[in-house]
């Protein structure tokens, strides 16, 4: 599907979830994405980190609630999950806040692992600069 | 220098179809590819053929597709957005049991992998949003 | 990689420009664009973070952006204008776009 081109993509996520569709339909895309075989990496950053945080429960406002979805994206091969700490810390959370999203390491005896990456503004510019296409939404 | 483009909100009410539009066509006159755009979220609101603006405006639906009739441009309406918001051809409105269509012409509906293809094969992917 | 950095939000509405000023490494650029050209205006409080970046990155804002919103006066010594044309060359002279929303 690819024609053999691997890319380096980036999901930015910035908003936070249910106010707007931005979050869930995002989301759709990099699980439609996964299949193409490219190297994904997500970053959460702003409002973003607000979309993987535990505890959310949708039935009093009646919408869909996708949050669990975050969950299946080690199964999808997605396990490159960047969340900024300034973002976090504008907001009092901490790692702890966040659903543990894990991946199998098929190289390790598939032992379950963090997908999730803590990391400084300064390693999120980084990121960016090593991205061949980023995908904001 | 191939170009791929990604809209994510409707017509009139942001300004990104506008801003999308006139870079479109910016990189044709440039000597430029733009390989596919793609109309995501409320983007597929771009895809109508019903709109009816004042006549002392633009027609940013007619634009698009004049656009690309012009320049045989690939307009790609996301067919799990656009099912959520009310677009759809006469397939996708017969498939749905619905009793009308109203995709302009110039625009197809397809799938998300159409903009995952994009962001593969185009050298540049620019994203115009809210 | 120099990356051309797009923001389409006022700094008075979004942290946007911010952002992509705190993200924009030397030798890149960031293009104001839409609303965001609204950054480009100098004396208000968003001046001096967008004079400090000029240090380290090219500032750019789109000409028809801020002709619409009358503008053109008070644009920050140093913001240079491009029209879509230059829009269109920015994006192919940088490695990447990254549009902050």
């Amino acid at each position: 599907m690819s024609e053999g081109t691997t890319k380096q993509f980036l999901y930015v996520n910035r908003k936070a979830p249910h106010g707007t569709v931005y979050a869930l339909e995002s989301l759709e895309v990099v699980l439609i994405g996964a299949a193409f075989e490219q190297d994904v990496r997500l970053a959460f950053m702003d409002d973003g980190v607000f979309q993987i945080m535990k505890g959310q429960d949708t039935a009093g406002i009646g919408t869909k609630n996708f949050a669990p979805t975050y969950k299946a994206l080690g199964d999808y091969d997605v396990n490159k999950i960047y969340v900024e700490k300034e973002s976090l810390d504008e907001r009092g959370l901490t790692e702890d806040d966040l659903m543990p999203l894990t991946y199998e390491d098929e190289d390790d005896d598939w032992a379950e692992k963090p997908s999730i990456k803590i990391v400084s503004r300064a390693e999120m510019a980084d990121l960016i600069d090593s991205s061949d296409v980023m995908f904001n939404f | 220098m191939k170009f791929a483009i990604q809209i994510n909100e409707g017509p009139y009410t942001h300004e990104a179809s506008d801003s999308a539009y006139k870079f479109t066509k910016a990189a044709i006159e440039s000597g430029h590819e733009v390989i596919r755009v793609f109309f995501y979220h409320d983007g597929v609101n771009n895809g109508t053929r019903l709109t009816t603006p004042p006549q002392d405006d633009r027609h940013v639906v007619n634009n698009w597709a004049e656009l690309a009739k012009e320049n045989d441009l690939d307009l790609v309406l996301c067919v799990a957005a656009a099912q959520r918001r009310g677009i759809a051809d006469a397939d996708e409105s017969k498939r749905n049991g619905k009793d009308a269509d109203n995709i302009q012409e110039g625009f197809r509906i397809s799938g998300l992998g159409q903009l995952i293809e994009a962001g593969i094969q185009a050298e540049r992917l620019l994203v115009f949003g809210d | 990689m120099a990356i051309l950095h797009t923001v389409n939000k006022s700094p008075f509405d979004k942290n946007s420009l911010e952002r992509a000023i705190g993200v924009a490494k030397e030798g890149s650029s960031v293009l104001m664009i839409e609303d965001g050209v609204y950054g480009a205006i100098k004396g208000a409080s968003s001046s001096a973070m967008v004079e400090a970046a000029m240090k380290t990155v090219k500032v750019y804002a789109l000409s028809e952006d801020v002709s619409a919103r009358g503008v053109n006066d008070r644009v920050i010594d140093g913001v240079e204008l491009v029209d879509y044309a230059g829009f269109v060359k920015l994006a192919a002279e940088h490695a990447q776009v990254q549009s902050w929303l």
